[in-house]
Parts: C-alpha cells; sequence; structure tokens
C-alpha cells in the first residue's frame, strides 16, 4: 500500500498566528440515529462518548464531534481507522447507519499563538461568532471559510484545530496565511 | 443581513451559510390534479410585503432544511421551527400575531 500523506506534507507557516498541518487524522463519519440506545453504546464499545448537540469530546487523535443531529465524525489515530470502522459496523450491522472512513478525504490544521490573535484570523474569514462566550473550547462551529466549508474548535485557550475537505487544502492553507499576515491585525478580540 | 438560528443545531446562522428554499408550506399538486393547480403548485408563489413563511438550508452546517418566519419589510426574524409540519406551529403564530396585530395564518378567519 501506498504511504498516506497529508495535502499539505507537513506545511507549517507563521504570521501573527502560527498555522501548522496537523498531520495525519483519523476521521470516521457515522450517520445514525444518535438517540437510538444501541448506537451509543457501540459508540461506547468502540471507545468514545457521545458529544452533545454542537460540542465535541475528547480531542483530534482520539474523539467525538457533533457534526449534525444524525451525524458523528470519529477522531482517532489514522492508522486505526480501518479497524475501528469495523468494529462500528459489525457492532451496527443490524441499523440503518452509515460508517465510512474519510480520513484522507480532509486536510487538518493547526492554528496556534495568541488566543484572541487566532480568534481573529478565523473572524475574518468565516461569518460564525467567535467570541469566547460564544465559541468556547470544546464546542465545534460547522461553517465557511471564504468560500468553502469547514469545521473548527478551540483545543485550548490559544489553539484551534480546523478540518476541510483535503480538495482544498492549498486554498484554505492561503487564505489563512493571507489574513494572519503581520500588520494586518485588527485586535478585535 | 438575516441572521437565522439553526432548529437542529442552535447555530445562529448568516444568511450566507444557508441556502434559500422559498416559499414553505405549498402542498405539491402531481399526477390526477387539474392543469390550474399544477401551473399553481409549480409557479405561483407568495412574495408578500410583510409576514412571510420560507424554507432554508443550513448547507454551511448540519445540512438540515428548516422553516423561517420572517418579515420581508423590516427582516425581523419571528422565529425558525422543524421543516416536518405542513403549517406554522401555534408558538410561531403567536410570535407573528404579538408583533403584527390582526396577522392571521391564512386557513384560520
Ligand atoms: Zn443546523
Amino acid at each position: 500500500m501506498p504511504e498516506s500523506v497529508t495535502p499539505l506534507d507537513g506545511a507549517t507557516c507563521s504570521g501573527f498566528v502560527t498555522i501548522k498541518d496537523a498531520g495525519l487524522a483519523g476521521m470516521i463519519l457515522l450517520r445514525a440515529d444518535l438517540g437510538d440506545t444501541d448506537v451509543v453504546s457501540a459508540l461506547q464499545g468502540a471507545g468514545f462518548d457521545l458529544p452533545d448537540p454542537a460540542e465535541l469530546v475528547g480531542e483530534l487523535g482520539n474523539g467525538a464531534l457533533w457534526m449534525s443531529p444524525d451525524e458523528l465524525m470519529i477522531l482517532c489515530a489514522h492508522d486505526e481507522a480501518e479497524a475501528i470502522v469495523a468494529t462500528l459496523a459489525e457492532a451496527l450491522s443490524e441499523l440503518h447507519v452509515l460508517v465510512a472512513n474519510v480520513s484522507d478525504a480532509r486536510a487538518v490544521f493547526r492554528l496556534s499563538g495568541n488566543g484572541s490573535a487566532v480568534r481573529e484570523v478565523l473572524a475574518k474569514l468565516s461569518p460564525a461568532d467567535l467570541r469566547q462566550a460564544a465559541l468556547p473550547p470544546g464546542r465545534v462551529r460547522r461553517t465557511r471559510l471564504a468560500q468553502v466549508p469547514a469545521a473548527f474548535w478551540f483545543a485550548s485557550d490559544d489553539e484551534a484545530v480546523l478540518i476541510c475537505f483535503r480538495s482544498v487544502a492549498g486554498y484554505v492553507l492561503e487564505l489563512l496565511l493571507k489574513v494572519a499576515t503581520p500588520g494586518s491585525e485588527v485586535g478585535h478580540f | 443581513m438575516l441572521i437565522l438560528t439553526c432548529p437542529y443545531c442552535g447555530v445562529r446562522c448568516d444568511e450566507t451559510e444557508l441556502a434559500p428554499g422559498g416559499e414553505a408550506h405549498l402542498k405539491r399538486f402531481g399526477p390526477g390534479s387539474s392543469d390550474e393547480e399544477f401551473e399553481d403548485y409549480l409557479f405561483m408563489r407568495a412574495n408578500p410585503n410583510g409576514v412571510h413563511f420560507e424554507r432554508w438550508r443550513h448547507v454551511y452546517g448540519c445540512g438540515k432544511w428548516f422553516h423561517a418566519a420572517r418579515n420581508t419589510v423590516t427582516l425581523e426574524v419571528y422565529g425558525t421551527y422543524s421543516a416536518q409540519v405542513h403549517a406554522p406551529p401555534q408558538e410561531i403564530r403567536d410570535a407573528v400575531s404579538n408583533r403584527v396585530p390582526g396577522w392571521h395564518w391564512k386557513d384560520e378567519s
């Protein structure tokens, strides 16, 4: 099997925040009735807790993101994704669900630096409410960055994690770099 | 700028995160209907100055369709609600009536 690489191939760029390729990450899409106790116990059997709406439990590499009322994105190690898909598919085989490994269909960035600066970089590109109270660590926001869909959350006060489709990874990197150009700080947050 | 709260994920969505779906609560007329009914269903749309009910899709988010009640003149939003209803629920009707005295839903007198 060919070696997996991320679309950004380890890029690290610095503006007034640091934008980094988060590296290979396991991402599994689960479409199911999240109110079904069988679904919740299958998830727990695979080692994952159900997040509340618009939130995440855990972190990149080990956790779950709430994507919609019937969709989760499970976060795991890149090389464990296939095994977890098999475990979940087996546990949920009697139910109407979809489990798919989408690890290589997405790109993941880490934005770090001063917390207010990270919020500002995202706010320049997206209509989301980036104030600390509206998007504290642990909450997930799916939105758009300029012209493409993206999801992001704050892993800590000073670091955001951002997921977009692999095909637009280069576009998103250039967007982020542009709005993080030193000298273009607005200082809103 | 229009801001609608998605009733499924609770996100306050900017208009640019949503896809418009046109007038809400249309009844489909298909095979077996008269030509007039079918024409009405396909082409005739309300375009009011004031209270209006629309379908929207949270396309840059959870992907779900929902309904919104708003005012096309003032841009006031009365509320958003589930897509799985044929008419505005009572709390939405009350919210509109409170702000627009004398307003009533089309099947009410
Ligand atoms: Zn939504």
